[in-house]
C-alpha cells in the first residue's frame, strides 16, 4: 500500500519499523523522547520502546556522538539525532576522526554502524548558525557515507538503507522539507546507495540537483520547457557514493550540464561533481560545466538579503538558456 | 534588603526597575510580531527572567563585556540597547544593530561592551574568558560576564575554558541562568549534581542567588565586579529564574513538559518586575501612580519603536557579500581574486 505523508511522517515510520525489526536499533540525542524532536518526527517512540532505547540527553553534542560511537563499536546501532546540521561544527572530531577511520585504523576489525540524522538548508530566517548546508565537509572525509533524500519517499528508503549499513553514514534532509508529502510505500522499502534518480529525461541539457536544489532543477525544467528547450534532471540521492555514470552517461547525451547544491559553492558539492563530468565526458561537452551552489556568505537573517543567497529555479533556467543558446 | 536606601540610591533603583520594564515590554511587542507574522524566523523570550540581566549589567560599566545567548534581548537592552535599533535587528532592517544580518539571536552591540548572543548553545564561553584574558593582558581594568543557561552546563567547553580562567585568575564572571529548564526538558533531568559545583572543582568562587530578586543579584555581581577588577577572579554564578513563555515563541503546547499551574504560580508570586515595584512602594521610593506613569510611557517608546522598525527599509542587496571579511567591501569579487 502506497499513500502520501509527509518526509517527517517517513522520518517516523523508519525509526518504528526498524527499532521493531532489530533490538540493536537506538536513538539518541537533545529532546527526542517525551518531545518526540522540535521537528516532531520521533513522536510516539519513546512510548513504544522504552527510555533505554529512545534516550534523550543533554545539549552535549560531542559527548554523545561519542558514546554513539563507542556503543555502535560494542553491538548496538545508534541513530544519532543533531538537531541543526549546523552543530556539526560540535561533532567533527568524535565523527571525522574516531567514527570514520575506526574501521580503517583497526585493518577491518572494528564497525561503527551509527547513522546521524541531520539537516540543511537556509530561507527558515534562522540566520548564520541554524541555515547552513555543510555536507560537503563531512564528504570530504573518507569513511563516511553521505545520504541526501530530497523527498519523503526516498528518506524513508534510504534512511532504512542507512540504518543497516554497517558504516557512518550522514543524512541531511532539509529541514524546509519536514512537511512536504510524497506518495510513499507502506513498510519495506530500501533504497541503495549510489544509484541515483533521473526525474525526467531530455536531450539538451542535464541539471543535476541535490537535496533541496532538485525542486528547484524540476520546476527549471518544467519552465525551460516552455522554451523547448528539454532538459533531463538526475538526483544522485547520495554524493558518498555518487552514482557518476548516470551523471556522466547524461552529459555525454547532453552535451551542456549545470550543477546545483545548497552547499557554499566554493570548495564543494558542485566542483566535485563538476570535476568528475569534466574528467569523463569532457569530449562531449558543447559548453562549460556550470555550478550554483549557496553564495559564499555566512547566511545573512534579514529576508531581504538571505534568499538571495540560494539559487532558485529562475535562476537555473536563466543560466540553462544562456548554455544552451551558447552565451556561456 | 538595606534598611533606608531610598535617600541615596532611589535613581539607581528606579532605574532598575524601568530596565525591567523595558525588557518585559521590548518581549511583550516582539511576541506579537511573531504571532501577527510580521517578524521572520523565530524567537526566545527572556520575559521573567528581567532581574537577572539588570541586576548584574546595573554592577557593569560600559566598557564592561557581556557574551549573550540566543534568549539574549534581556541582556543587550540592559547593557545599554535602544529598541530602535533592537526592533529593526529582529525585522532584519538595515538600521538594525546588525544590519539585518544577525537577526534575534546573534545581535551584537560592541558600543555598549555587548559581544553578542550566539545561537550555539554554550558557544560563547570562550569568547567571554578570551575578552576576560584580554583585559588582563591589556592592563584594562573591565570584566567580562559570560550569561549562558543551565542548558549550556553539559558542554564541555564551559569545563574548559573554566579550568583555564581559575588558572590564569581572569577577570571573568559565569553567569549560569537557571530557568528550571533544558530546551524541553526539566535541568533535573539533564545536570547531575550540584551546577555550582562544577566551579568549585576548579577552585572558582560560585554563589547561588535568587534571580527574581533584582536587589540580591545586583549587591552579589557589584561585590564580584569589584573583585574581580582587582584580580580576584574568576567567580562563578547560578541565578533561580524562570522563563514565561516556551523554549521559543512557537513552543506553545508545552504541557507535557511543564505545567500550567507551575507557570502561573512563578508569573503570580514571584515576577521580578511586579514584586520590585511592590518594595519601592513600600520604601517610600516611587508611589503606584509613579510607576505606572513609568510603564506607559515604556510602552509608547516601545509601540514607536515597533512602528518605525516595520516601516523601515530592508538592508540593499548589495549588501549581502559586505562584512564577510574585514577590509575587503565585497566578497564575490574579492574571492574571485578580482579585488583591486
Amino acid at each position: 500500500m502506497s499513500r502520501q505523508i509527509t518526509l517527517s511522517k517517513a522520518i517516523n515510520e523508519v525509526m518504528f519499523e526498524e527499532m521493531r525489526r532489530d533490538p540493536s536499533v537506538i536513538l539518541i540525542g537533545e529532546d527526542v523522547a517525551e518531545a518526540g524532536h522540535p521537528f516532531k518526527f520521533f513522536a510516539g517512540l519513546v512510548e513504544e520502546f522504552g527510555t533505554d532505547r529512545v534516550i534523550d540527553t543533554p545539549i552535549a553534542e560531542p559527548g554523545y556522538m561519542g558514546i554513539a560511537v563507542g556503543a555502535a563499536m560494542t553491538g548496538t546501532r545508534p541513530v544519532v539525532d543533531l538537531m541543526f546540521g549546523d552543530f556539526l561544527y560540535l561533532v567533527m572530531d568524535q565523527l571525522c576522526n574516531q567514527a570514520a577511520k575506526a574501521h580503517y585504523m583497526s585493518g577491518g576489525k572494528l564497525t561503527v554502524p551509527l547513522v546521524v540524522n541531520t539537516n540543511l538548508g537556509a530561507t527558515r530566517r534562522s540566520a548564520a548558525q541554524h541555515s547552513q548546508s555543510i555536507h560537503a565537509l563531512v564528504a570530504h572525509i573518507p569513511g563516511v557515507k553521505v545520504v541526501l533524500p530530497s523527498n519523503a519517499h526516498d528518506a524513508k528508503g534510504l534512511m532504512k538503507t542507512a540504518i543497516r549499513d554497517d558504516n557512518p553514514v550522514v543524512i541531511f534532509n532539509d529541514k524546509m522539507m519536514y512537511n512536504d508529502k510524497a506518495e510513499v510505500p507502506d513498510g519495506e522499502l530500501l533504497i541503495p546507495f549510489g544509484v541515483a534518480n533521473v526525474l525526467r529525461e531530455g536531450t539538451d541539457i542535464t541539471l543535476v540537483g541535490t537535496s533541496s536544489m532538485v525542486g528547484v532543477c524540476a520546476t527549471a525544467a518544467e519552465m525551460l520547457e516552455d522554451d523547448g528547450i528539454s532538459a533531463e534532471v538526475i538526483d544522485p540521492r547520495t554524493i558518498v557514493p555518487l552514482d557518476e555514470a548516470t551523471i556522466v552517461n547524461s552529459v555525454k547525451k547532453t552535451g551542456r550540464a549545470i550543477v546545483v547544491d545548497e552547499g557554499h559553492q566554493s570548495f564543494g558539492v558542485t566542483a566535485e561533481i563538476a570535476s568528475r563530468i569534466a574528467d569523463k565526458a569532457f569530449y562531449y561537452l558543447d559548453a562549460p560545466v556550470q555550478r550554483m551552489g549557496a553564495m559564499d556568505v555566512p547566511i545573512p537573517f534579514s529576508p531581504a538579503l538571505e534568499d538571495l543567497t540560494v539559487p532558485t529555479p529562475e535562476g537555473v533556467a536563466d543560466r540553462a538558456r544562456a548554455l544552451v543558446r551558447g552565451e556561456i | 534588603m538595606a534598611k533606608k536606601p531610598a535617600q541615596t540610591n532611589a535613581d539607581d533603583y528606579l532605574r532598575m526597575y524601568r530596565q525591567m520594564a523595558k525588557i518585559r515590554a521590548f518581549e511583550d511587542n516582539a511576541n506579537r510580531l511573531y504571532l501577527e507574522a510580521k517578524m521572520p524566523g523565530l524567537t526566545h523570550m527572556y520575559s521573567g527572567e528581567e532581574a537577572v540581566a539588570v541586576g548584574i549589567c546595573e554592577a557593569l560599566g560600559s566598557t564592561d563585556k557581556i557574551t549573550s545567548t540566543h534568549r539574549g534581548h534581556g541582556h543587550c537592552m540592559a547593557k545599554g540597547a535602544d529598541f530602535k535599533q533592537m526592533f529593526c535587528e529582529l525585522l532584519g532592517k538595515a538600521e538594525g544593530y546588525c544590519r539585518g544580518k544577525g537577526g534575534s539571536m546573534h545581535i551584537a552591540d560592541q558600543d555598549n561592551g555587548n559581544l553578542g548572543a550566539n545561537a550555539i548553545v554554550g558557544g560563547s564561553m570562550g569568547i567571554a574568558t578570551g575578552a576576560a584574558l584580554s583585559a588582563k593582558l591589556r592592563g584594562s581594568k573591565d570584566v567580562t560576564v559570560c550569561f549562558f543557561g543551565d542548558g549550556a552546563t553539559a558542554q564541555g567547553l564551559m569545563y574548559e575554558v573554566m579550568n583555564m580562567a581559575a588558572l590564569w585568575k581572569l577577570p571573568v564572571i559565569y553567569a549560569c541562568e537557571n530557568n528550571g529548564y533544558s530546551e524541553y526538558t526539566r535541568t533535573d533531568e539533564i545536570a547531575a549534581g550540584s551546577i555550582t559545583a562544577r566551579a568549585e572543582a576548579f577552585g572558582i568562587e560560585a554563589h547561588k542567588v535568587d534571580g527574581q530578586d533584582v536587589l540580591a543579584v545586583n549587591k552579589l555581581t557589584t561585590d564580584l565586579v569589584a573583585r574581580a577588577r582587582k584580580g580576584e577572579g574568576p567567580f562563578f554564578i547560578e541565578l533561580e529564574t524562570y522563563r514565561y513563555h516556551g523554549h521559543h515563541v512557537g513552543d506553545i503546547n508545552r504541557e507535557y513538559y511543564r505545567t500550567k499551574k507551575e507557570e502561573a504560580d512563578w508569573k503570580k508570586n514571584r515576577d521580578p518586575i511586579t514584586n520590585f515595584g511592590k518594595w519601592l512602594t513600600k520604601e517610600g521610593i516611587a508611589s503606584a501612580d509613579d510607576l505606572a506613569a513609568m510603564d506607559a510611557e515604556i510602552k509608547d517608546e516601545a509601540k514607536a519603536a515597533v512602528d518605525y522598525a516595520l516601516a523601515a527599509d530592508y538592508p540593499p542587496e548589495e549588501e549581502v557579500d559586505a562584512h564577510v571579511f574585514s577590509g575587503v567591501a565585497h566578497a564575490r569579487p574579492y574571492l574571485s581574486g578580482d579585488a583591486a
